[in-house]
């Protein structure tokens, strides 16, 4: 049999074979690889968990095969055990993505793995984040059709990837996007372009004849959007409806255990924006009810999403402030974020030699209002409608609110600083799943940063980051330095420590040192850590990652060819 | 039909294998070809007022292009960024040179993008890319993953990340590739 298919393989790509010459003239082959290892070494003082293996790698290799119009892909992916803070199913070794594709004029068929998006994501995402371990890709087919300028078809099969298996579940979907610019031709010299679109998502899920309830086969979700830009003015919208979806994961903020509800589901996004050089202006609104929109409904952790819900507040990237890193409720959630950016132009008394920046950004988010559908039916109650939410009505709990104002300027060719300050208030009970260490809801921190920049010369630079972070709750208050020595473009050192200074519910407060090396050459970059990790949430888009406490050496090797 | 009917379950089935074999047979045949520099992929991804972009259209009339993949909440993508935009005017004067940074924020902070290149006061043009295809396509695993294209479409140069003083380098190279000098193994 195995002969068979071989010569059956060979018969086939004969024809190539001898045209060979022509045939590959202009194919390419490209690829990555990323190697992200770590040994563990015990450290009780901060909480390590036991590391049997005492190493962890995540590592991967992707082929990228081009050919005119041709393309074929291939990724070999190794998780021998997967870094602490990984979900253990990812464990293994393998080839968990390979596809193939062809254009022929205006249309595009891929087939094997693929992500795709629709819209902003409400009803359908399919994409791949490493650092955080996320990969829903969907293996089947994907077909994209352009009629002319200025339509767009997207039709896509498949069922999702859950780690080296696949969800039980079919999801199949349908896009359409219109730029009315470009299809009427009298509109194309028009100030004023919009573009509308809407989907069709639907995911099929057997039911299981012997469950205490009826439940749908087939899930449907539709999704509308309208997105207008005039001049300066931006208008991004986008609203999505879900039929009712009764499973494990309707669970929302204060009732962990509301499953099976038949609430239909709805999103709204909002996001209109003003600017010009040197000043912008951005106000966005957003509403989730019970979107939680999965190819399994007896899941309940994070793994088969079929959409994506964006949060709406700032992602910070220092240490402390992205400490109380804010996680979407995809089963509700109302919040609202304004910001201003302002160039105080260079030349000027307060703008200085070279001009200064100003970020200043407010975000809120609150739970939605639940009310009895019944007076004898409680609000979540399993197997029925759950509860009733007036659409524009906010929930007492806040969630989360988040007021930063962030200052930078350089002053002379060789120094510049930014300065920012961030206010936080993070629901600990709902965002982390638990109260804090000191067994309350709410943290409240003031946190404060200092980054500056100083060249020693035009490719010798010296940096210096200090942070701290004051408050009451949870673990109390911090204080950090890192020095970072970079030599253009391809050597970077740096040496820090974070320091727990006030805690109540510590005995002893917490040094948490780092010395990193690293080294560059074009698309290579390796990098060396040795140190203390503290325990926390890492997020991208809303979706985080819980990290345990470790300390080791880990190795960081990147390539792209 | 018959084709059709064993030959795309067994194309489904194989389909690692088949890829494989493809690569296997291009490099022993492609051992003897001349070293062609690559090209741009064709992707679509979407303008900052969210129109419809296929990457192949980028050109700048047989100058070069620098193709910057960055990110909102990447620090050394906005540093980057940063002393480009002080330098850009006289790059372009100087050399003719276009830079596109395209932004891999998703739906997140892709909105944040237009507002925020403009509140900086930086006159480059940008792309959106959020669910990562063009990032996909290119093979750019970390951000900031910066290219050189020269005038005729082809790759030329490609480095990752960014430290204070690199963006020296890369005029450097520009200056360079303007001259007719292969710049590809620098």
């Amino acid at each position: 049999m195995k002969i068979k298919k071989i010569l059956f393989v060979a018969f086939v790509l004969f024809p190539a074979l001898t045209f060979s010459q022509s045939f590959f003239k202009n194919s390419e082959i490209h690829g990555s690889f990323q190697f992200d290892g770590q040994y563990y070494i015990a450290d009780s003082a901060i909480g390590t968990p036991k590391v049997p293996e005492k190493t962890g790698i995540n590592a991967y290799g992707n082929i990228i095969y081009t050919n005119n119009n041709f393309s074929a892909g291939i990724r070999f992916e190794t998780f021998l055990p997967a870094l602490q803070g990984f979900d253990r199913r990812m464990n293994g070794t393998g080839i968990p993505y390979r596809y193939a594709s062809y254009k022929i004029k205006n249309l595009d068929v891929t087939l094997g793995n693929f992500y795709e998006q629709f819209g902003n994501g409400l009803i359908f995402r399919a994409y791949e984040d490493w650092n955080l371990g996320y990969d829903n890709s969907l293996d089947g087919l994907k077909v994209r059709y352009s009629i002319g300028k200025g339509i767009f078809l997207k039709g896509v099969i498949g069922k999702q990837r859950k780690y080296w298996d696949k969800s039980p579940g079919i999801v199949r979907g349908f896009d359409a996007e219109f730029c009315i610019n470009d299809i009427f031709e009298k509109l194309s010299e028009k100030k004023t372009k919009v573009i509308v679109g809407g989907s069709f998502v639907s995911k099929f899920q057997a039911d299981d004849p012997t469950f205490k309830y009826k439940l749908p086969e087939n899930v449907a979700a539709f999704a509308g959007r309208l997105n207008i830009s005039r001049g300066g003015f931006g208008l991004n919208s986008e609203y999505a409806y879900k039929i009712n979806d009764p499973a494990k994961y309707n669970k929302y903020a204060n009732n962990t255990e509301c499953s099976y509800i038949y609430r239909p589901g709805q999103a709204l996004y909002i996001n209109t924006s003003y600017s010009r050089k040197g000043f912008s202006v951005q106000l966005a609104a957003k509403r989730i009810d019970n979107m939680s929109f999965k190819s399994d409904r007896n899941v309940n952790d994070n793994v088969l999403d079929i959409n994506f819900l964006p949060p709406l507040t700032r992602q910070h990237t220092y240490n402390l402030s992205a400490m109380y890193p804010y996680a979407t409720q995809p089963n509700g959630e109302f919040g609202f974020e304004g910001q201003i950016i302002y160039r105080i132009k260079k030349g000027t008394k307060l703008g200085g030699k070279y001009g200064t920046d100003i970020t200043i950004n407010y975000s809120q988010i609150n739970d939605i209002k639940r009310d009895q559908i019944n007076d004898t039916t409680s609000v979540g109650a399993e197997g029925t409608f759950g509860y009733n939410s007036p659409f524009f009505a906010i929930g007492k709990e806040m969630f989360f609110r988040d007021f930063n104002i962030e200052i930078s300027r350089k002053f002379t060719k060789k120094f510049k600083m930014m300065l920012s300050y961030v206010y936080i208030s993070y629901n600990h009970e709902v965002i982390g799943g638990e109260q804090t260490k000191d067994s309350k809801k709410m943290v409240n921190a003031h946190i404060g940063i200092a980054d500056m920049t100083y060249k020693i010369s035009d490719v010798h630079a010296l940096r210096l980051e200090l942070q701290a972070l004051t408050s009451f709750e949870d673990e109390g208050s911090w204080v950090m330095g890192l020095l970072e020595y970079t030599i253009a473009p391809k050597w970077f050192f740096s040496i820090g420590d974070q320091y727990n200074y006030k805690t109540e519910t510590y005995d002893k407060s917490l040094h948490y040192y780092i010395v990193n090396i690293g080294y560059i050459h074009d698309a290579t970059r390796i990098s060396l850590t040795y140190g203390r990790q503290r325990s926390g949430v890492v997020c991208t888009g809303g979706v985080c990652r819980a990290v345990p406490a470790s300390n080791g050496i880990s190795l960081s090797i990147t390539s792209s060819f | 039909m018959l084709i059709v009917k064993y030959l795309i379950p067994f194309y489904m089935k194989n389909l690692a294998c088949i890829v494989l074999f493809l690569f296997c047979v291009n490099i022993i045949v492609g051992q003897n070809t001349e070293k062609k520099l690559p090209r741009l992929p064709s992707v679509n991804v979407k303008t900052t007022d969210n129109k419809t972009f296929n990457t192949s259209q980028i050109s700048n009339n047989g100058k070069p292009v620098i193709v910057s993949f960055w990110a909102l909440w990447c620090k050394p993508c906005m540093k980057e960024l940063t002393a480009i935009s002080e330098v850009y005017e006289d790059w372009q004067t100087e050399t003719g040179v276009k830079l596109i940074a395209v932004s891999i924020d998703d739906s997140r902070s892709s909105s944040n993008v237009l507002p925020t290149v403009n509140g900086k006061g930086w006159t480059f043009d940008v792309l959106l890319d959020p669910n990562g295809d063009f990032k996909r396509a290119m093979n750019v695993n970390m951000i900031p993953h910066t290219f050189i294209i020269n005038g005729n479409g082809e790759i030329v140069w490609q480095h990752t990340s960014f430290s204070e003083g690199s963006e020296l380098k890369l005029i450097e190279l520009i200056r360079k590739l303007n001259k007719g000098e292969d710049i590809s193994g620098l």
